[in-house]
């Protein structure tokens, strides 16, 4: 299926929310990206890409509580869902395969 | 708790957020680009944080977070594209007289458009064929001397040149060009005039002109070397090979170092020649001044930053360096400007002085651009005018059809969109046709002018193309605006019902206005063409103060006189013949510094050196004294001086009595003359200027020779004919450059006959225009009104008082648009453009009316043959009808 496909970015923003479990809002996202990868993230990316990843049902959201800040305006809180759960697990595994093809002797020789 | 802030990020940025997103995206997505912008107004300021929102409100309108409804809208419109294509095709060919008129003036207009963008694309052209050309820069000079502003010039010194390169800092390449070096080359006996500039071997590193043959670092490096291009390096040696070879040119030998490519056409600096600067410099070492600072009359300089420069550096440098030269100076200050490439050729006027022909190449000020852009605006704004008016006066016959439209669920948007449809396929109809019209007027607009051939070509380019289409498409945009307004609004109930036709009607006051406002700028056009010819005509016959006529001023260029004037002297033809340094009267000038008893009180007075049979033969009256007394053979004998009234005003001069001020004696610069001859005054400069002191000094061969001629002769053809054959026996290799006094004085108002052209072309289409729509709309009046004409002539009613009924209303507005037009233009000259000329003549109730009465005429042809034929008509035919 073409959506258990993770691009670089989609994976490493589908990290930032597993991470930030219950504050992943594309702000933080952003933020929290911004300071592990030491590239500058744009906003408009990371909105994009959260919102590509609902589409392909790896993360589910919903509006939070309403507060003063932000104008007044909700946050939408980012979560993993069990598709997406599986689509990291699998990214991780199909890299750790691979890793484990590479013979040590010539890695060392690199 | 949080203080209070003040900022908030811009509503407007906001509510388009609003309007284009998803509603359920929305609410977080300004929430997160409202907490950005806070952290923003804290890192960097308010301002800034305001920019990135706007900027990301506009980053974030994505395929995603875009309402589907304003996608459907677009999907839904590409299918109906179809059906708005046939339904406007066929309403085209059903109103075929209205589609003609439309398709017609909308063509005619725009073909002024598609000139105007031409000739904007070329200029824009210019010099970008450079790859630095994005940081070069020109140094201008602003000269002030005796506390007087003498204004901004192209020019500077070579001395400036030498400073940059010594103690600027962050200058990549200086260029100095030294401008007047012009010369016949010859090669065997093949002899040809050439043109050209002293050149260092940084040009080559600063410009991109590509060097065929030769090293471009060496070649202008030594004395005595000089580049060709590649059509001058042809003509010169034929297919031989030039590279290495010498060349003498006028008396010096030069080796040819270099072969280069043409210079391009578009290009401010042209030239066929670039002869080594170190040269000069061999030529002129024991001029003193040949490298002083305020010597900035012939050089200029260009400059390459480095990629990093920062240009406030170079311009503080450039203060202070300048600040340091003024110092030395007595009267004069310099103030150095940086002139960035691209706006030498459509940017501000600078001055150059005499005897550097084209130096500055073609320059256009951006003001006339503007000017003509307007004009040409306001002639398409007409005819859009004519499309908005036929298209709701025609309303009610397509009402029914949006009525339906909007009946069987199509939205206000959507009719909006028809109407734009349609009225874009009617401009891009009209563009094929204007383009014709730009194909035909093309040779026409280039030929118009000298300076017109040099400074553009208007051959089509791809971008040309593009921006035509994109032209074309806006026009259509402001024709159909109003129309697409008007039958978004028609209201699907109405339209059904027979109440409609009535409520159609209540737009009358807008289309009145419209044809009030076409009839406005019509009238102002053609009565500001009226004017400016009478006013044109004046100054070309305005009384001088000398004779012109017949007299035919020769350019003698480098050779003697005295051959020719021996031949001229012996043509039975020939009534008489003087020199003359300079032809005064055209813009000519010469000038020295005037001095009288006060060592302290000088003056710039213009000059002439004229002979002693000069006076005569213009009819100068001398109001005391004579004519020259003394022949001094060179210009160091000269002694006497004949000057005009205003000389003896300036310096008070025997109490500016003429009789009295014989006798005195003034110094001209440096030089002590008595002045002989009072002259009444009389116009040395053109007529827009106001005369000032002048004094001619006797002619010497030292100076360069103007023959004036004057001819009596009834074959005039013949007669000039017999002078260039004389011409080829004295000089063979230059062309016989000579010209009638009263055609001089023609070309040096050349301008204002160009903009009287111009205007006048402007106003003819304006009135073309304007009439095609009244006629459309007088058609459809009458045809909408036939059947109360009918009912009328069966009451009795007369053919005079139908056509009074009928054109009453037309009259009206035109005498409305007189109204506000006569003295809208009367007061325009008046105020604005005839303060300019002195010895303008007051505008006349002639001319102005001369317009308006063309106009009226041509309306009442229109309205006249429409009505009448209206009136005529059979009312039992008209009535049957039903």
């Amino acid at each position: 299926m073409k959506g258990t496909n993770l691009g670089e970015f989609e994976e490493l923003v589908l990290l930032t929310v597993a991470a930030l479990v219950n504050e992943a809002y594309s702000v933080a996202v952003c933020d929290e990206l911004s300071n592990h990868t030491g590239r500058s993230v744009k906003l408009g990316v990371v909105h994009a890409v959260l919102n590509r990843l609902e589409e392909k049902g790896l993360v589910k959201s919903e509006l939070g509580e309403a507060t003063k800040a932000r104008g007044g305006k909700r946050k939408r809180f980012y979560q993993l869902t069990t598709q997406g759960k599986a689509a990291l697990i699998n990214a991780r595994s199909m890299r750790e395969q691979l890793w484990a093809r590479i013979p040590l002797l010539a890695w060392e020789k690199m | 708790m949080k203080e209070q802030r003040p900022h908030h990020p811009p509503s407007w940025a906001q509510r388009f957020i609003a309007w284009y997103c998803k509603p359920g995206l929305a609410e977080d997505l300004m929430g997160d680009l409202h907490e950005c912008f806070e952290r923003n107004v804290r890192s960097t300021g308010p301002r800034r944080a305001k920019l990135i929102y706007i900027i990301d409100a506009f980053k974030f309108f994505r395929s995603y977070t875009v309402r589907r409804s304003i996608f459907v809208h677009l999907f839904m419109n590409r299918v109906m594209i179809g059906s708005y294509v046939k339904t406007s095709g066929r309403n085209i060919m059903r109103n075929k007289l209205f589609s003609f008129i439309n398709i017609l003036g909308l063509a005619i207009s725009m073909s002024v458009g598609l000139l105007l963008i031409a000739f904007v694309l070329d200029l824009r052209s210019y010099d970008r064929f450079h790859k630095n050309g994005e940081r070069i820069y020109r140094i201008t000079n602003i000269l002030t001397s005796n506390n007087e502003q003498n204004g901004k010039f192209a020019t500077t010194s070579i001395r400036t040149g030498r400073l940059i390169r010594e103690k600027v800092t962050g200058i990549e390449e200086v260029a100095i060009m030294r401008n007047d070096f012009s010369g016949d080359a010859q090669v065997g006996d093949n002899i040809l005039p050439i043109r050209g500039f002293w050149a260092e071997p940084s040009l080559f590193r600063i410009f991109t002109f590509p060097m065929l043959e030769g090293n471009p670092e060496t070649a202008l490096k030594d004395p005595y070397s000089v580049v060709l291009t590649e059509t001058a390096a042809r003509k010169l040696f034929g297919h031989q090979a030039a590279l290495g070879k010498a060349i003498r040119i006028d008396t010096v030998v030069y080796q040819v170092t270099g072969i280069m490519k043409d210079v391009p056409f578009f290009s401010h600096i042209s030239f066929e020649a670039l002869i080594s600067l170190s040269t000069a410099e061999q030529l002129h070492k024991a001029d003193k001044r040949f490298t002083a600072w305020t010597n900035m009359w012939s050089s200029s300089v260009y400059l390459l930053p480095s990629e990093d420069a920062d240009m406030a550096a170079i311009r503080a440098q450039l203060n202070a360096l300048a600040r340091e030269e003024n110092l030395a100076e007595e009267n004069t200050r310099i103030q150095l400007e940086l002139l960035p490439l691209y706006n030498i050729v459509v940017g501000e006027s600078l001055r150059q002085s005499e005897g550097g022909p084209g130096f500055t190449g073609p320059h256009m000020p951006p003001v006339v651009l503007w000017i003509l852009g307007g004009l040409a605006f306001v002639v398409i704004l007409s005819a859009c005018f004519n499309y908005t008016n036929l298209s709701i006066a025609r309303a009610m016959r397509r009402v029914k059809e949006i009525g339906l439209r909007k009946a069987i669920g199509a939205g206000k948007s959507e009719v909006r969109l028809q109407f734009l449809a349609e009225a874009v396929m009617i401009s891009l109809a009209s563009l094929l046709l204007s383009f014709f019209l730009f194909l035909v007027l093309r040779p026409l607009l280039i030929n118009m002018a000298p300076e017109m051939q040099r400074t553009v070509k208007l051959d089509l380019t791809p971008a040309m193309v593009v921006v035509f289409i994109v032209f074309s498409v806006g026009v259509g945009v402001i024709a159909g605006f109003m129309p697409a307004i008007f039958f978004s609004k028609v209201n699907p109930i109405h339209a059904f019902g027979s109440a409609s036709s009535v409520k159609m009607f209540k737009h009358l006051t807008l289309r009145r206005a419209l044809v009030v406002v076409q009839y406005t700028v019509t009238l102002i056009f053609i009565t500001t063409t009226a004017v400016g010819y009478v006013q044109y005509r004046h100054i070309l016959a305005f009384d001088l103060g000398f004779s012109t006529a017949n007299i035919l001023n020769i350019n003698m260029l480098d050779n003697t006189p005295d051959v020719l004037i021996r031949e001229l002297r012996e043509m039975p033809e020939v009534t008489g013949v003087s020199r003359s340094l300079i032809t005064t009267g055209v813009g000519n000038a010469w000038g020295g510094v005037m001095k009288y008893k006060d060592s302290r009180d000088s003056a710039l007075v213009m000059t002439n050196h004229v002979d002693e049979n000069y006076l005569p033969l213009h009819d100068y009256k001398l109001l005391a004294g004579g004519n020259f007394i003394a022949r001094p053979a060179s210009a160091e004998a000269v002694s006497e001086v004949i000057v005009n009234e205003q000389v003896l005003k300036r310096f008070h001069i025997g109490a500016n009595n003429p009789r009295k001020a014989i006798g005195e004696q003034i110094t001209l610069n440096g030089r002590k003359l008595t002045i002989v001859g009072v002259m009444q005054d009389f116009h040395y400069g053109k007529v827009e200027h106001l005369i000032g002191p002048v004094a001619f000094t006797f002619w010497t061969p030292e100076d360069r020779a103007i023959i004036s001629a004057k001819i009596q002769s009834a074959n005039m053809p013949a007669t000039l004919d017999r002078i260039a054959a004389a011409w080829k026996e004295i000089d063979p290799v230059h062309p016989f450059t000579a010209e009638f006094y009263d055609e001089a004085i023609e070309d040096a108002y050349s301008e204002f006959s160009t903009m009287i052209k111009i205007i006048g072309f402007l106003s003819f289409l304006a009135i073309s225009i304007a009439s095609m729509g009244l006629f459309g709309m007088v058609v459809f009046t009458t045809e909408t009104r036939i059947k109360e004409i009918g009912i009328r002539k069966v009451m009795g009613a007369s053919v005079g008082n139908l056509i009074y009924l009928l054109s009453r209303g037309f009259l009206l507005l035109l005498s409305v648009s007189a109204l506000i037009a006569l003295p809208a233009t009367y007061f325009f000259f008046k105020t604005v453009v005839l303060p300019n000329f002195p010895y303008h003549t007051p505008v006349q109730i002639t001319e102005l009316s001369a317009g308006l009465l063309l106009v009226l005429l041509i309306a009442f042809v229109m309205i006249g043959s429409q009505t009448l034929k209206a009136a005529r008509s059979n009312p039992v035919v008209v009535l049957r009808r039903e």
